[in-house]
C-alpha cells in the first residue's frame, strides 16, 4: 500500500494566508500521534482564493482541502487519515468527490506552470522525476547543434513573456551572431508591475525550470556567465533559487563542460534588485547589475551587441525561460499547436481585483477575456456589474466590458490600446472609478520615472496634477484635451518603455470612459461613487431613528438633530469624510 | 578668493548615530574586488544597521574605493535604501493595483490616523514606521499589509488598526516587564 501523502502549499501567498502554521501543526500531530503519512511541501498551484491549501493523496485519489487553518488541519487528519473518511465540506478540488472547483483547471494548459504545485521546489529529484533536465540531456545526447536549438525556438513562435512580445528565437539568433568570446545571459525577474505575481510563483514553485531554460539559452548564444536579476521583495524566491543553483551545480548541470558537451561552461548568480520599477527595462537592468542608478541607455546598440559590461547580452523573462525546456523536450510543433497565428503557446495570467476566484491561470493564447473572467475566475465578487479589466499594469490599459470578447494574443490586445504586458489582469466592477484608476497608475509611473527624459519626468507629473484635480472636483474644460496632448508628447519624447507606455492607462480610459471624465469635470460627480470630494451625503428622514451615533462622530459637527428625531447634514460644513455613512446601522444615509 | 562652503556644520548624523563600524569588515572583504559591488555593499550595510549611516558610507568609500557621490546617488535612486533610522516595526502597506481597487487607501488613512504619522514617518516612540509599497505580490488577499515577516490579508481599516494595537500592547508589556526586572535587580 502506498503511503498517504499530505502536501502543503507553501508559496508566498499561502504563507501569508497562514500555511506555515498549518504545516507546523501537521508536523506536530504527526510526531505526537506517531501517524504514518508523508508530509511534503510544494508551492502555489494557482488557486490563491482558497489558500492555505492542503492536498491529501491516498490510494483512492487526490483531495485538495481549502482555507485550512490549524484547527481544521487537526480535524482533517483525524477524520481523513485516521478514520479514512474525507471531510467533504472543506474539499475544494478532488478527482474522487464532486466539488465546485473540480473544473477549475479545465481550459487551462500548464506549460510554464507544469510543475508548480506538484513538486517540492527545494528538491531537484522531484523536478527530474517529472521530466526535468531532460531537455538539456536531449541536446547533449542527440548532439543537437546550436543553430537547431535556435531554430526550434524560432519555429515554436515563443515571444517574450515579460511584455514586449519580441520573438525569443530571433533574440537568441542576434546574440549568437556576435562573435565575441565573452557573452552574458540574464534572467529578468524584476517583476515590478503591481498586480502581477506569476514570475514570483514560477520562481518559488519551479526554480529548476528557469535554470534549465537559462542553461539552454546559454548553450544557444554561447554565454558562459549568467545573472538572475530578482526583486529583493521576493525573499522566498531568492532562497529557493539559491537552493536550486546549489543542487544544479552538484549534479553537474552548471559548471564546466556541462553534460560532457565540450567547451560548454556556464554558471550563474543572483543579483538582488533594490526596488525600482524602471529596472524591468533591459538597459536599466544592465545598469543596475553594474551597480549604477538604474537608468535606461540609448538603443541601439541593443544588448545583443553591447550589453552587460559592454559585452553581447541576452535578456529574457522568467516565464519565457520556463517555457524553453518544454519546447525542446516536446518539440516546437507541439508548442505551436496552441495559440493564434502570431501568438503561439500559452500565457500565465494573475487574476486579481474584484473577481471571485483570484489566482494564477495558464491559458492557451486565443481564449477570450470573457472566458478567463467568467469560466476560470468565476465572475465578479457579489455578482456586481463587470466594468473593465486592466491588462499590462502601469504600461497597459483598461479594456471595457463591451470588448471582453477580445481574444488574448499580442496583436488583438494591442489593438484595444492596452498591452499584454507581463500578465497582470485586474478586474474592476461598477464601484471602480476609471479616472481614479488612471490617476493611480500615473502616480505610480510618476514616482518610478528615473528622471532621465524631460517628457517622462515632468510630463507625468503634470498629467498627475491634472488627474488629481479632476478627481477632487477642480476639473476644467479642456483638461481632457490637455491630457491627450501631454500623453502623445510623453510617448514620443521618452527613451524607454516606461515613458513610452506610461500614458496608456490615461489614453485608454479616455477612449472608453470619456463620459466618466466629463461627469467629473462638468457635473462634478463621480458615477462610481469613489472620489470622496465629489460625493454628497444626505440623511433619509424616513429611515433615520435619531440614534445620534453619526452626530457624535462627525468631526466638523455638520450633523444636527434632537434625540429620536431625524438628523440633518449641513452641506456647507460637511467635509465628506464618510464617517456617518460607515457608522449608520440603519442605512439611512444616502450617497450620490 | 576661495569660495567658502555654506555648510560648515558637522552632519547631524555623525553625532547622533553611534553604530559599530567594525561590523562592516566582513562585508567589505567579501565584495571589495568584485565588479558591480556598489549595490550589494549598500544592501549589506542596510541589513546590518536597518539603514545606511553616513559614517558607514565614509568607511565604504575608503575601504572599497567607491565614491560617496555615487553611493548617495544609488541610495537615493532605489526605493529599498534608507538614510535615516527606522522604527522597530515597519508597517508596509501595499498600494498595488489589486489593493488599490479593494480600497487600500482607506486602510492607510485609518493607520495614519491611529499612529499619527504620514507615509515614510516613524512614531515618536520608535515602535512603528509606516511605508506604502507598490506590490507585495499577495494580490488575491488584497488589501494586504506586512509587518516584519508577517503578512496580513483581507484587511479593512478596523482590522489593520487592531493588528497594530496588538503589537503595540505586546511591546509596551515587554518594555514594562524589562523595566520592572531592572528595578528588582537593582
Amino acid at each position: 500500500m502506498a503511503q498517504t501523502k499530505v502536501i502543503v502549499g507553501l508559496g508566498s501567498c499561502g504563507i501569508a494566508a497562514g500555511a506555515g502554521k498549518v504545516y507546523e501543526e501537521l508536523q506536530r500531530i504527526k510526531e505526537a500521534d506517531n501517524l504514518d503519512f508523508e508530509l511534503k511541501k510544494t508551492s502555489c498551484i494557482g488557486m490563491c482564493f482558497k489558500e492555505p491549501l492542503v492536498e491529501i493523496i491516498d490510494e483512492t485519489g487526490s483531495y485538495m482541502y481549502g482555507e485550512v487553518d490549524a484547527k481544521k488541519a487537526d480535524e482533517i487528519v483525524e477524520k481523513h487519515i485516521v478514520n479514512f473518511t474525507p471531510v467533504n465540506e472543506y474539499i475544494v478540488k478532488s478527482d474522487v468527490v464532486e466539488t465546485k472547483f473540480n473544473n477549475y483547471f479545465d481550459g487551462q494548459v500548464k506549460i510554464a506552470l507544469r510543475n508548480c504545485g506538484y513538486i517540492d521546489p527545494e528538491n531537484i529529484d522531484e523536478y527530474e522525476s517529472r521530466g526535468g533536465y531532460q531537455a538539456i540531456k536531449k541536446i547533449a545526447g542527440e548532439k543537437i547543434g546550436v543553430q537547431d536549438v535556435i531554430k526550434s525556438i524560432l519555429d515554436s513562435g515563443l515571444r517574450g513573456r515579460g511584455g514586449g512580445g519580441f520573438p525569443t528565437g530571433l533574440k537568441w539568433k542576434f546574440a549568437n551572431n556576435n562573435r565575441s568570446k565573452e557573452k552574458y545571459l540574464i534572467c529578468n525577474a524584476d517583476e515590478g508591475d503591481p498586480g502581477a505575481f506569476m514570475d514570483r510563483s514560477v520562481l518559488e514553485g519551479d526554480p529548476h525550470s528557469v535554470l534549465e531554460g537559462m542553461i539552454i539559452g546559454a548553450y544557444a548564444i554561447g554565454a558562459s556567465d549568467g545573472v538572475i536579476y530578482c526583486r529583493a521583495e521576493y525573499p522566498l524566491a531568492i532562497k529557493r533559487l539559491n537552493i536550486a543553483i546549489k543542487q544544479a551545480r552538484e549534479k553537474g548541470y552548471l559548471g564546466k563542460d556541462i553534460l560532457d558537451i565540450e567547451g560548454f561552461d556556464f554558471d550563474l548568480y543572483i543579483k538582488e534588485g533594490a526596488g525600482a520599477f524602471v529596472c524591468g527595462e533591459e538597459t536599466a537592468l544592465i545598469a543596475s547589475v553594474e551597480g549604477e542608478r538604474g537608468m535606461p541607455r540609448k538603443r541601439p546598440p541593443f544588448p545583443a551587441v553591447s550589453g552587460l559590461w559592454r559585452k553581447p547580452t541576452n535578456i529574457n523573462n522568467v516565464e519565457t525561460y520556463a517555457n524553453i525546456p518544454w519546447i525542446i523536450t516536446n518539440g516546437a510543433k507541439e508548442y505551436a499547436k496552441y495559440g493564434t497565428e502570431k501568438s503561439k503557446g500559452t500565457k500565465v495570467f494573475a487574476l486579481t481585483g474584484k473577481i471571485k476566484n483570484g489566482g494564477l491561470v495558464e491559458v492557451p493564447m486565443g481564449i477570450t477575456i470573457k472566458d478567463i473572467i467568467y469560466k476560470l475566475g468565476g465572475g465578479i465578487i457579489n455578482d456586481k456589474k463587470f466594468k473593465a479589466v486592466q491588462l499590462g499594469g502601469p504600461s497597459g490599459g483598461c479594456i471595457p466590458e463591451y470588448l471582453s470578447h477580445t481574444i488574448v494574443d499580442y496583436d488583438s490586445v494591442n489593438a484595444t490600446g492596452a498591452i499584454m504586458g507581463s500578465g497582470g489582469m485586474v478586474v474592476m466592477d461598477e464601484t471602480t472609478c476609471m479616472v481614479d484608476i488612471a490617476r493611480f497608475f500615473l502616480e505610480f509611473t510618476c514616482k518610478e520615472s528615473c528622471g532621465k527624459c524631460t517628457f517622462c519626468r515632468v510630463g507625468t507629473k503634470r498629467m498627475l496634477e491634472i488627474l488629481t484635480r479632476i478627481t477632487e472636483g477642480e476639473g476644467r474644460d479642456g483638461d481632457i484635451e490637455k491630457l491627450e496632448e501631454l500623453a502623445y508628447q510623453i510617448k514620443d519624447g521618452s527613451l524607454c518603455g516606461l515613458g513610452q507606455t506610461a500614458p496608456n492607462p490615461v489614453l485608454t480610459t479616455i477612449k472608453y470612459f470619456r463620459d466618466e471624465y466629463e461627469a467629473h469635470i462638468r457635473d462634478k460627480k463621480c458615477p462610481a461613487l469613489n472620489c470622496k470630494k465629489l460625493l454628497t451625503y444626505e440623511i433619509i428622514e424616513d429611515k433615520c431613528t435619531g440614534c445620534m451615533v453619526c452626530k457624535r462622530g462627525c468631526p466638523t459637527k455638520a450633523i444636527s438633530g434632537e434625540k429620536k428625531m431625524p438628523h440633518f447634514i449641513d452641506q456647507s460644513i460637511c467635509i465628506k469624510c464618510g464617517d456617518c455613512y460607515s457608522k449608520c446601522k440603519f442605512d439611512s444615509i444616502k450617497v450620490y | 578668493m576661495r569660495v567658502t562652503r555654506i555648510n560648515k556644520k558637522e552632519p547631524a548624523l555623525k553625532a547622533e548615530a553611534k553604530v559599530d563600524l567594525k561590523l562592516l569588515e566582513p562585508l567589505i572583504k567579501k565584495y571589495k574586488s568584485k565588479k558591480g559591488n556598489l549595490i550589494p555593499l549598500l544592501q549589506g550595510t542596510q541589513s546590518l544597521y536597518g539603514y545606511i549611516p553616513a559614517e558607514a558610507m565614509m568607511i565604504l568609500s575608503k575601504e572599497a574605493g567607491l565614491k560617496v557621490s555615487d553611493m548617495y546617488g544609488v541610495a537615493t535612486f532605489y526605493a529599498q535604501f534608507r538614510l535615516t533610522p527606522v522604527g522597530k516595526n515597519i508597517v508596509k502597506m501595499c498600494h498595488g493595483t489589486a489593493c488599490h481597487v479593494q480600497n487600500a487607501k482607506a486602510v492607510t488613512e485609518d493607520i495614519q490616523n491611529f499612529l499619527e504619522v504620514k507615509d515614510g514617518e516613524t512614531t515618536p516612540d520608535n515602535l512603528f514606521t509606516l511605508e506604502t509599497v507598490a506590490c507585495l505580490g499577495c494580490c488575491s488577499l488584497a488589501p494586504v499589509m506586512m509587518i516584519g515577516d508577517e503578512t496580513y490579508g483581507k484587511l479593512n481599516g478596523k482590522k489593520a488598526v487592531e493588528v497594530i494595537k496588538e503589537i503595540k500592547r505586546k511591546e509596551t508589556l515587554s518594555q514594562k516587564k524589562s523595566l520592572t526586572e531592572n528595578i528588582s535587580k537593582n
